[in-house]
């Protein structure tokens, strides 16, 4: 299980602008958390829980490819992102960082405070509110090895190790 | 939708994304949809996902840079701020810079984007990648460039490769010239709308037709710039004449054009065709650049700024177009309005040829050549409340202000048009 805690539900079009806010992007990672999507929701920063999930529509994390967008959710305790589509950058950020990132066709399903357990290995998520199980797209091998693995550093780590 | 077949073909059909991707995968060919490990050809970085984010990373997997020569810095976010931590980060990425022999420092030149092919740093058929969203613009140049984070950039500078997922492949044709006082960035922002903010997510978008074939090269860099606004991985435009002698000027000799060019009968995912000469002004409404329309729908809407600046809208041939409306007129009381060129070398060309001139003669205010508005740093950072009209390429809420501004979108021939006006305006009746 790669992460156990409450569904935060948000819409379309969630931009690294909204999760990583350019006016602190100079200073350090802990205070840019903090204003992770202010704009949008200003309770939600104080209020994630570490192992909490963060739900989204489609074109989750499109803009800039500032890595800080998915360390900032990393940073408050997101420990699983669910959305149908993804910026593509956002994306491999995310999972470089090791943060489980599931392309979610039927994230529409779940709603804010829903109790989720995201299975990444199986591409399900169980959704003990609902009694729901949502089926992911299956990671690539390569990405699913490397997530394990803690994202993209200790990965390559092990592999330079290896040799 | 892929037309090849297993059988025994010596030669097998590709697009221009997936010849440049086979080249760095060191294979004969490659499909939509594989994923090959490539190697870079260069690497380039900025002064914000640089040294101060992958110094720890590399320190981390205990390794230095695979091949200091095939790394560029050029810095753009903080330069010119007088705050702590930009006058740090300055510091470390100079530090950085200084102890390993690299490709090329380019410290507070320009935006990285207008400064890497400016130094010869581009050629066809190379395989670059950038830490900066924007850094599809390189494949104006007939390059496969795409933007990638901070822990990729490190995984790149440790290893020299990369895994990619093959693009498929959007086919942008653009048949016909564009009327007076409409440009590239009326295209892209028709783009957007027509097909998306991710409309070719995961895409190579290439642009090709007459129109394509009769842009300048800053043109084609802004079909570039915003192919990311369309979702897409890279953007690229075939190399041709204009293209070489635009090199041969930067210092850069081209000699094996023919080979970076996508095969007739190669399958393409999608075509869009775009009639250029039918196209109007377009302007995006705040907070999408896919939120365009013609610009009569938003004719007439109060602005606060006019901003000239970022790697979309801010080269020589921005400038020129500016100049164009604003010649003998004076911008409209109560109305900031700001240029930003997007290098140093620009400025200093558009100062040259008597541009610069006829912008302050109208009213404006040249600023620093640095990211500036678009990243909500500098001068013309917008006010809670404040509604600005400005050539770069993103208007998502707070970005280049106050979250309680709101930022329109459009081609620099209708920022300047609106700057005269005191309201979104539409350009041809200016020129």
């Amino acid at each position: 299980v790669s992460a156990s805690g409450r569904a935060w539900v948000y819409g379309d079009d969630i931009n690294t602008d909204l999760l990583a806010p350019a006016a602190h992007l100079k200073g350090s990672m802990e205070i840019l958390a903090r204003h992770c999507l202010e704009d949008l929701d200003k309770d939600f920063a104080s209020s994630v829980h570490e192992g909490d999930v963060f739900v989204a529509g489609n074109n989750l994390g499109i803009g800039s490819s500032r890595e800080q967008a998915p360390q900032a959710l990393q940073i408050l305790g997101i420990r699983a992102l669910l959305a149908k589509s993804y910026g593509r950058i956002f994306y491999r950020n995310a999972l470089n960082l090791g943060l489980t990132t599931l392309v979610c066709p039927h994230s529409d399903r779940i709603h804010m405070g829903d109790e989720l357990r995201v299975d990444a290995a199986a591409g399900k998520v169980h959704n003990l509110t609902t009694g729901e199980t949502l089926t992911c797209e299956p990671l690539p091998g390569h990405l699913l090895e490397m997530m394990s693995d803690g994202g993209l550093i200790p990965h390559l780590k092990k592999k330079l190790n290896a040799r | 939708m892929s037309a090849h077949k297993n059988d025994a073909v010596t030669h097998m059909s590709m697009n221009l994304a997936e010849k440049i991707l086979a080249h760095a995968a060191r294979r004969d060919s490659v499909r939509p949809g594989e994923i090959v490990s490539c190697h870079v050809d260069l690497a380039m970085m900025h002064d914000s996902s640089g040294p101060r984010r992958i110094a720890p990373k590399l320190e981390e997997l205990g390794v230095d840079v695979w091949d200091p020569g095939k790394i560029v810095i050029i810095t753009d976010h903080f330069v010119g701020e007088t705050d702590t931590h930009s006058i740090q980060i300055q510091e470390l990425t100079r530090q950085w810079a200084s102890r390993r022999t690299l490709g090329g420092y380019h410290e507070a030149q320009g935006i990285c984007h207008v400064v890497l092919p400016e130094r010869g740093h581009l050629r066809p058929g190379m395989f670059v990648v950038g830490g900066d969203s924007h850094s599809t613009t390189g494949g104006a140049f007939g390059c496969f460039m795409t933007g990638i984070g901070a822990t990729d950039m490190a995984g790149v500078l440790a290893t020299g490769t990369i895994w990619m997922r093959v693009p498929e492949t959007l086919r942008v044709r653009v048949n016909g010239v564009l009327g007076p006082g409409v440009a590239a960035k009326d295209i892209i922002l028709f783009l957007c709308r027509s097909i998306g903010i991710n409309g070719a997510g995961y895409m190579a978008a290439e642009y090709t037709g007459s129109g394509v074939d009769a842009m300048t090269m800053d043109e084609r860099m802004v079909l570039a710039n915003m192919a990311v606004e369309l979702g897409a991985k890279c953007g690229i435009v075939a190399a041709d004449d204009t293209t070489r002698d635009w090199l041969a000027a930067a210092g850069v000799s081209v000699d094996d054009m023919d080979r970076w060019q996508s095969d007739d009968d190669a399958a393409v995912a999608r075509e869009i065709t775009i009639d250029a000469a039918g196209l109007a002004p377009q302007v995006a409404a705040p907070h999408s650049p896919e939120n365009s329309a013609a610009v009569d729908v938003h004719a007439g809407t109060a602005i606060d700024q006019a901003y000239i600046g970022a790697c979309t809208g801010a080269k020589l041939d921005d400038l020129h177009m500016v100049a164009r409306v604003v010649d003998g007129k004076r911008v409209a009381d109560g109305v900031r309005f700001f240029v930003a060129p997007a290098s140093v070398r620009i400025t200093r060309q558009a100062e040259e040829d008597g541009t610069l001139a006829k912008l302050r003669a109208a009213g404006a205010s040249i600023l620093e050549s640095r990211c500036g508005a678009c990243i909500g740093l500098g001068a013309a950072r917008l006010g809670a409340g404040e509604v600005g009209i400005s050539s770069s390429s993103r208007n998502f809420q707070g970005r280049m202000g106050d979250s309680a501004s709101s930022t329109y979108l459009s081609s620099p021939y209708t920022v300047a048009a609106s700057a005269i006006a005191g309201c979104i305006a539409d350009p041809r009746e200016y020129l």
